[in-house]
């Protein structure tokens, strides 16, 4: 128990520290890079509780891609820093509500842990599902996706298509004039068709 | 005290022991492989390769070891310093956890996780970081191209891959490495899923950034891509999580193809040969074409490049994942 939790209490650590850093870095391309240590810090603490399958998704798609993408923005963006830090203070009233809210929800959520009742709450989940220790993870995840929830899993894929194909409707543009590869034009081009043979007089031009 | 020694520092001593194990194996197997690759390079091309020191060159990785870590490390003056020294760190650390998973026999592995290849395929999505923030802390442009040719590279072929997994695991019905293993007693996968095993060499090439698919390092266009402003050991930290990520790479593909530490006849003479030789000897062969196809393979252009990854490869696979799902539902063959 006690490698658990010195484990969960260093994996914390750094994601709150790095969660900071995030919103301090000077250089936006190391705030994404503290966003990635944080990301990678949740899913050392998605182990811990048992969740390794969520941990292992969560680095695939949010570090392995989502980050990557972040990082390829900040990269080619050209940000002038100071420009950056004069409006800074007039987002601190929207964010110090919404820290509020987090706080107020995270208040709530500890009070009815302790109240006892999360065990009921517990009770009425875990009747859908065999117990953890009886199944993989994956597994206990897969059943309860493709059973329970299937048509709001279908119903967020669609959203997610949806908004993948809104996303190249906005970014598609047709440039007259670009002269692209024509692969099949190419193969089927015959010698007749670019070597042309003519018997030239001696003395005289084309 | 003593309990305390024999629940925690026991154990840990042990997997510390275990890792150092795989981790010195790994390396010194590195050294080999990477003067083989060059001598077959040159033996495609008529050529002699490293034949000077040692036997046959055979100590050539030892001595351009050396060479690499006694010389400076030049960091250029507006490098962004800090990211400029933890890119290539990064690449060798990720390069070798990886490892930690791979069943070299029945029962040698690390850590037997439950999530085994995904855990493989998390880390090498992240081998992207160490090319990505090399590029860009180099602040120069050859590496800066370099480094985003290398993301976007890397985000797409890994696409393809992942169905190509996904494939795999339908037809063993568990993520864990030695399971699939296990699962390909009767027939190696690379009989019935082929154009998988095709799809997932070629998309391994592109991942690991090797020849044809070596566009962030082309030489005729991006000098050294993002290696450009290397120099001394973290250069050399580059180069090995390189290899250990192409080595990965093809035991990857004998787990999941070829059978891992099986026999190809589990009959007389060929299961009296332990597990690991098998292992090793396959994945000796994948490196071999490998290193072929970087002796006589034409490097691609980038639009091609891109065109074969989404166009080409993720709507093959989307297709065979559908096929197999169907087959195997069809004719009663889902793993329990």
């Amino acid at each position: 128990m006690i490698v658990q939790a010195l484990a969960f209490y260093l994996f914390a650590a750094v994601t709150v520290a790095a969660a900071f850093m995030v919103i301090v870095a000077r250089n936006p391309v190391h705030s994404v890079l503290f966003l990635i240590l944080t990301f990678f810090n949740a899913a050392g603490l998605f182990v811990l509780i048992g969740a390794e399958f969520l941990a292992m998704i969560l680095v695939v798609v949010y570090v392995g891609a989502v980050a990557v993408l972040f990082l390829f923005v900040v990269m080619m963006l050209d940000i002038d820093f100071v420009e950056l830090r004069q409006g800074f203070l007039q987002y601190v009233p929207i964010g110090a509500v919404i820290g509020l809210i987090l706080v107020a929800e995270l208040i709530l959520v500890i009070g009815a842990n302790s109240a006892g009742d999360a065990s009921a709450a517990g009770s009425a989940l875990s009747s859908s599902f065999p117990p953890v220790s009886e199944v993989s993870n994956t597994d206990a995840l897969g059943r309860l996706i493709y059973t329970e929830y299937a048509y709001l899993f279908e119903a967020a894929g669609m959203v997610l298509l949806v908004a993948m194909i809104g996303a190249i409707v906005l970014t598609l543009r047709q440039r007259p004039g670009v002269r692209k590869q024509n692969i099949s034009a190419q193969v089927s081009r015959r010698r007749e068709d670019g070597v042309e043979l003519r018997d030239v007089k001696p003395g005289q031009g084309i | 005290m003593a309990e305390l020694w024999w629940d925690y520092g026991w154990p840990l001593t042990i997997m510390v022991g275990q890792s150092l194990l795989v981790i010195v194996g790994v390396l010194v197997a590195l050294a080999f492989l990477l003067l083989a690759d060059r001598k077959i390079w040159a033996a495609v091309q008529l050529r002699r390769g490293p034949n000077v020191v040692g036997p046959f060159g055979l100590w050539q990785s030892f001595a351009d070891f050396f060479k690499f870590a006694l010389k400076e490390v030049i960091i250029p003056d507006g490098a962004n310093k800090g990211v400029f020294l933890l890119a290539p760190l990064l690449t060798f650390v990720l390069a070798f956890m990886g490892w930690a998973v791979i069943p070299f026999a029945e029962g040698w592995v690390v850590a037997d996780i439950n999530v085994g290849i995904l855990y493989v395929f998390a880390v090498s999505s992240l081998g992207v970081y160490g090319v990505v923030m090399g590029g860009w802390a180099s602040n120069s442009k050859y590496p800066f191209l370099g480094g985003l040719r290398s993301a976007a590279q890397m985000v797409s072929y890994e696409v393809s891959i992942g169905f190509v997994i996904i494939t795999v695991l339908l037809c063993v019905g568990s993520l864990n490495l030695s399971d699939i293993v296990r699962a390909q007693e009767n027939i190696w996968f690379f009989i019935p899923l082929f154009p998988m095993f095709v799809i997932f060499f070629i998309s391994a090439l592109a991942e690991t950034n090797r020849p044809p698919f070596d566009l962030p390092e082309a030489e005729s266009e991006l000098v050294a891509g993002y290696q450009t402003e290397y120099s001394s050991t973290p250069f050399l930290l580059f180069m090995i999580g390189e290899y250990a990520n192409i080595v990965l790479m093809c035991a990857m593909i004998v787990i999941l193809f070829l059978g891992g530490w099986l026999p190809p006849f589990d009959i007389a003479p060929f299961n009296w040969i332990p597990g690991i030789f098998w292992f090793v000897g396959k994945m000796l062969l994948i490196f071999f074409m490998f290193a072929m196809v970087k002796a006589f393979v034409p490097r691609y252009r980038y639009d091609q490049l891109m065109r074969l990854g989404w166009k080409v490869f993720l709507p093959f696979s989307l297709v065979w994942v559908v096929v197999t799902a169907g087959a195997l539902v069809a004719f009663d063959w889902v793993p329990a």
